[in-house]
């Protein structure tokens, strides 16, 4: 992964697994994505008959079954699909999914689980190696590419001020990503780098941000939403202080999280914070010339409209 | 400069020898109030470098470790951190919290001169901020803590 002028035919069309939280409260990343990728020429087939990837809860229970339920997604993708590359946009999917691989290609035990279960659920077992599991930010690096989407995109997002926000499981574990930091060009576990090469690419100006890495406080959401909210409150003042006019984000979960934490923290603590907090998919729409409401920016928390105006954005 | 790892610039040595360090709702506060005002962003660093190290001490005591006095890349604050994910990868969520915070001290004082001095202080406290409250979280939902009193037997006596 290191062709910054793209054209990695074999990115153009994927496996799209949307996971549950796109079609639930990031409903509006899931219309971006398909948006941006009609717009992009880019081929998109929903994973058949999916499933859950086993979030946390699974996981937290019983990780062998958190494996096999990643695991079957892959499986249909090659089975069904007849795909061997799966986008999957959520950062808990994504891991879920990479993880599952390595396990399965790392831990007979795990192999052993999954075959079983997947013997008993009647459904070819999936082997390591069939398919390549890639986040969103991959898939538009590498079919269309920064030079691409400079071509598409003219700068149309010149004069925004963006602080790229990846959330903490987009890179961790690193030895999960054996793609990653393979030098020029291959993204960064330190100081992931994909979503601003793409805003950059679209004319953005990435400000500074230190926190692009940090916990958003999603595991303490139930237990202590105070301590959320602080967690939120606190990436959202960075953001600020960075000189940020907006946050983008490329996790459902840490996108949820920012855009309620932002409305709780002022009814709780009364701290009003104005940066935006919109999908990257969303500015990259936006930077194609796509309407706001077909990438479903109305559907946000965080309202933007007033930026999309002043920035000149639609 | 442009790198955003520690340089060889040595930090304060701090804790010769570890005492029991203040509570994390007092370290908490503490990072707001200079924060806040951050007036002097030469000895706002300090500080703030000097909470983060008790942040994570807090963390290793918790878990009944003695937190080291050793420096990683001339970082104490880095050698507690690696220390405290050992046997506990999820506690990787903060190293690049931590990484921040030595760059943020390192910008400082490295340009003391420089415009941009005051935002690099009050970014850095946001910083240490971060640390603290994911901590603090981490703490209470590996049940170290004493967070809640009436849940403490259930989870003290296990399954």
């Amino acid at each position: 992964m290191s062709d910054t002028t793209n054209n990695n035919d074999k990115y153009r069309s994927v496996a799209y697994y949307p996971g549950c939280a796109l079609e639930g409260t990031g409903n509006g990343y899931d219309v971006s994505t398909r948006a941006v990728a009609r717009e992009l020429g880019l081929g998109l087939e929903d994973v058949k008959n999916w499933n859950c990837c086993g979030a946390m809860e699974v996981k937290n229970i019983d990780p062998g079954l958190q494996t096999y339920l990643s695991s079957r997604v892959l499986s249909n993708a090659v089975n069904l699909n007849r795909q061997d590359v799966v986008m999957a946009p959520c950062n808990g999917c994504y891991h879920n999914l990479k993880k599952a691989e390595y396990d399965l290609a790392h831990d007979p035990k795990s192999k052993e689980v999954v075959g079983k279960l997947s013997q008993k659920a009647g459904h070819k077992t999936y082997e390591a190696g069939q398919a390549v599991t890639i986040h969103a930010l991959d898939w538009i690096k590498e079919a269309i590419g920064e030079e691409g989407l400079r071509q598409r995109t003219k700068g149309k997002l010149a004069g925004l001020k963006v602080a790229n926000y990846y959330g903490c499981m987009y890179v961790r574990p690193r030895h999960i990503f054996p793609e990653k930091d393979r030098g020029p060009g291959s993204e960064s576990t330190s100081q992931p780098h994909f979503m601003d090469d793409l805003l950059a690419a679209a004319g953005a100006e990435n400000v500074s941000f230190p926190l692009k890495t940090a916990c958003c406080g999603g595991a303490h959401t139930l237990s202590d939403s105070d301590m959320s909210t602080k967690l939120v409150l606190n990436i959202l003042h960075a953001a600020e202080a960075s000189g940020a006019d907006v946050i983008a984000t490329e996790c459902p979960t840490c996108h949820t999280g920012l855009e309620m934490h932002q409305v709780r923290a002022e009814k709780r603590f009364a701290k009003k914070t104005s940066v935006k907090i919109l999908y990257f998919t969303q500015l990259l729409g936006l930077a194609l010339g796509i309407g706001p409401r077909k990438l479903g920016i109305h559907t946000n928390i965080s309202d933007a409209r007033d930026l999309i105006i002043d920035k000149r954005l639609s | 400069m442009s790198a955003r790892h520690p340089s060889p610039l040595p930090a304060p040595a701090k804790h010769q020898s570890v005492a029991a360090p203040r509570s994390l709702a007092e370290i908490e506060a503490r990072i707001d109030e200079i924060g806040a005002y951050g007036e002097n962003p030469e000895a706002t660093v300090r500080e703030l470098l000097s909470l983060g190290e008790d942040v994570l001490e807090h963390w290793l005591l918790a878990r009944g470790k003695v937190p080291s006095l050793e420096t990683k890349e001339d970082f104490r604050l880095l050698a507690l951190h690696r220390q405290g994910a050992k046997g506990d990868p999820s506690f990787n969520a903060c190293r690049e919290t931590c990484r921040e915070l030595a760059y943020h001290y390192n910008l400082v004082i490295l340009e003391p001169e420089h415009p941009d001095r005051k935002k690099r202080a009050r970014l850095a406290a946001m910083i240490a901020r971060h640390l603290c409250l994911f901590v603090s979280g981490k703490i209470q939902i590996a049940g170290l803590g004493e967070f809640c009193c009436a849940s403490k037997p259930l989870r003290a006596g296990g399954e």
